[in-house]
């Protein structure tokens, strides 16, 4: 039985619908799961034991009953809490939502549902998604199940923990800067930045809009391929929502062929700040790549070194316009409402009281730029930049298919080490937040352990909008060749939790 | 660049409707004070001829049918409220003491 939540998704999948093992069995193993680890891992905010089982038990019918199961029926699913859930509690990580039962499922929910996976719960976050080792969770933070004192990144940490520690083969994430594809790479898992525009946004919790892109994560290319079919697609109800076929990222997963691909290495993405271990795990990708039949060749997007100051005035800006919402009339926390105060007043308490700091700072930050006096200074010009980061892209992709880096300058970082200096933990997500300025896509996989430190090291594979299923050209060999030299998936070394 | 002071975190906190302690605002002042510093650095691009990027997709205009269709009820739609009455939510006074 403890070898089931160490299957893919594909051979639970399969499992499954050959009948080899019930839908109620493999949920069943998962909880158990759960109850034995995440009390140390904390990937989880709610874990829906009930309906996880009913959702299994209504697959196991539909077999019995001769219907085709889909290709992920009856798998299992980790949902990170900022897409709502008809009847589950949605957080965002924050104290201001604690409680809350959303009316409605989201997009992207409504699509799980309906692939008939299993969703076993909502995983723990950094608060609205702001940061990059899920320390700003109002809930505690979530630990690294390769060493529970260190982050296993953020935003979206409990996904990627709980695919770690094998408490769930799928999870989703949301990516705003690098939230899907940082936490991937600290935790030795997959995660895919999809196109912005290619998964609805409707029901996720809008932290900056114009960002935003929910994505699947997993331990293997092809799994997460699989989550990503599953939930990509144009949807009515996302105006920002792309109406175009989404690209075969399936076929392309199991392609494992990149011979006469030809793949650009980003020159910025080097230097200083970069860890000696990651780049010389990265460094080896590289090679890999070259005796796979790929060209690699160097390119420069200079405008890249401006990413992160233009990122951290344009999402706060959208942050503080999103998150008015959260006024304590409607939904959420209310506090001091005791007939004398106003509406204004009671709502400003609210949010002292149920926001965190990041979030604080944030808002105050967004307020700030978009102040008259230093709109066009901050706002005005972090937009240019935006700009001339699509023109480097658009150079860099008129040469090569797809580019690649280190996901992240650095390994897992001890708990605590960052969580009262904003700029250093930024700097967890440079590599990143290129991606999400120009929409394009991008995918995270695991190529090795650092010799330092002996934790994951991810490569970033970027490629352009609507080309998602290149990621899983490249990645898909990229796994299998690692796979091959190292006699087993990189997952393995992880110590027992 | 012009750094940021604690009275300016204060005013801005007041636009954000966030009722900060004085020991929030003393440590924000200072922080904020460090981020700016590093994100001004966008301003190095402000004198060029670069049109802004305020999202990823050249949409405009997303248009969809004017139909009826299911939305929430109104006992949905109130669930998550602080207050509700008469099918309304129910708010603190907004006009003051007249």
């Amino acid at each position: 039985m403890t070898e089931l939540i160490k299957y893919t998704a594909a051979e639970t999948a399969g499992a499954i619908a050959r009948g080899e093992v019930s839908a109620v069995e493999v949920a069943q193993a998962h909880l158990d799961r759960i109850d034995a680890v995440d009390k140390k891992v904390n990937a989880f905010l709610h874990v829906d034991r009930e309906g996880a089982l009913a959702a299994a038990r209504a697959v196991d019918a539909k077999r019995a009953s001769g219907a085709e199961l889909g290709p992920l029926a009856g798998v299992p699913l980790a949902l990170k809490d900022v897409f709502t859930t008809e009847g589950m509690p949605t957080t965002c990580g924050s104290k201001i939502l604690e409680g809350w039962v959303p009316p409605y499922d989201a997009t992207l929910t409504r699509r799980l549902k309906d692939a008939d996976v299993v969703i076993l719960g909502k995983t723990n976050m950094d608060e609205f998604a702001m940061g990059s080792s899920t320390e700003n969770s109002a809930y505690g933070p979530t630990g690294n199940p390769w060493d529970l004192t260190r982050i296993p990144g953020g935003s979206g940490g409990g996904s990627a923990a709980a695919l770690a520690a094998f408490e769930a083969p799928l999870a989703i994430g949301t990516d705003t800067g690098g939230s899907i594809r940082q936490p991937g790479a600290v935790t030795g898992t997959v995660g895919v930045k999809p196109t912005y525009g290619s998964v609805s946004r409707y029901g996720l919790v809008a932290f900056s809009s114009s960002l935003d892109q929910g994505g699947p994560c997993a331990r293997t290319v092809l799994d997460t391929a699989l989550l990503h079919e599953a939930i990509a697609g144009h949807d009515p109800l996302d105006s920002t929502s792309i109406d175009a076929p989404v690209p075969d990222v399936v076929a392309a997963a199991r392609t494992r062929d990149v011979r006469g691909m030809r793949i650009g290495v980003v020159k910025e993405f080097a230097g200083e700040g970069y860890q000696a271990g990651v780049m010389q795990r990265f460094e080896e990708s590289v090679e890999l790549l070259r005796e796979l039949g790929a060209e690699v060749v160097e390119v420069s997007c200079p405008s890249f070194t401006l990413a992160m100051p233009a990122y951290y005035l344009i999402a706060p800006s959208e942050a503080s316009s999103n998150l008015a919402r959260f006024d304590a009339m409607r939904y959420g926390l209310r506090v001091g409402d005791d007939g004398t105060r106003s509406a204004e007043q009671v709502t400003a308490l609210t949010r002292e009281a149920g926001f965190g700091a990041e979030v604080k700072r944030r808002i105050i930050l967004g307020t700030y730029a978009l102040s008259s006096g230093y709109y066009d200074a901050y706002y005005g010009s972090a937009q240019k930049v935006r700009t001339l980061i699509s023109r480097d892209f658009d150079a860099a992709f008129a040469g090569v298919d797809v580019l690649v880096s280190p996901t992240t300058p650095t390994t897992a970082f001890p708990i605590g080490e960052r969580a009262d200096d904003p700029m250093a933990m930024y700097l967890a997500d440079l590599c990143t937040i290129p991606s999400n300025l120009a929409g394009n896509a991008a995918m995270s996989l695991p190529c090795g352990l650092a010799p330092e430190d002996n934790l994951p090291v991810g490569l970033q594979i970027i490629a352009p909008a609507m080309a998602d299923d290149r990621l899983y050209r490249v990645g898909g060999a990229v796994e299998a060749a690692l796979n091959d030299k190292w006699g087993h998936a990189l997952l393995e070394e992880a110590p027992a939790l | 660049m012009p750094g940021i002071t604690r009275e300016e975190v204060a005013h801005l906190a007041r636009l954000s409707r966030l009722e900060l302690q004085a020991e929030e605002l003393d440590h924000f002042a200072e922080q904020l004070d460090v981020i700016i510093g590093a994100v001004a650095r966008v301003s190095e691009v402000a004198e060029q001829d670069v049109p802004p990027t305020s999202h990823p997709l050249p949409l405009t205009n997303v248009m969809r049918a004017d139909e009826v269709r299911p939305s929430l009820t109104p006992e949905q739609a109130l669930s998550g409220a602080p207050a509700s009455e008469d099918q309304r939510f129910r708010v603190p006074q907004i006009l003051g003491e007249d």
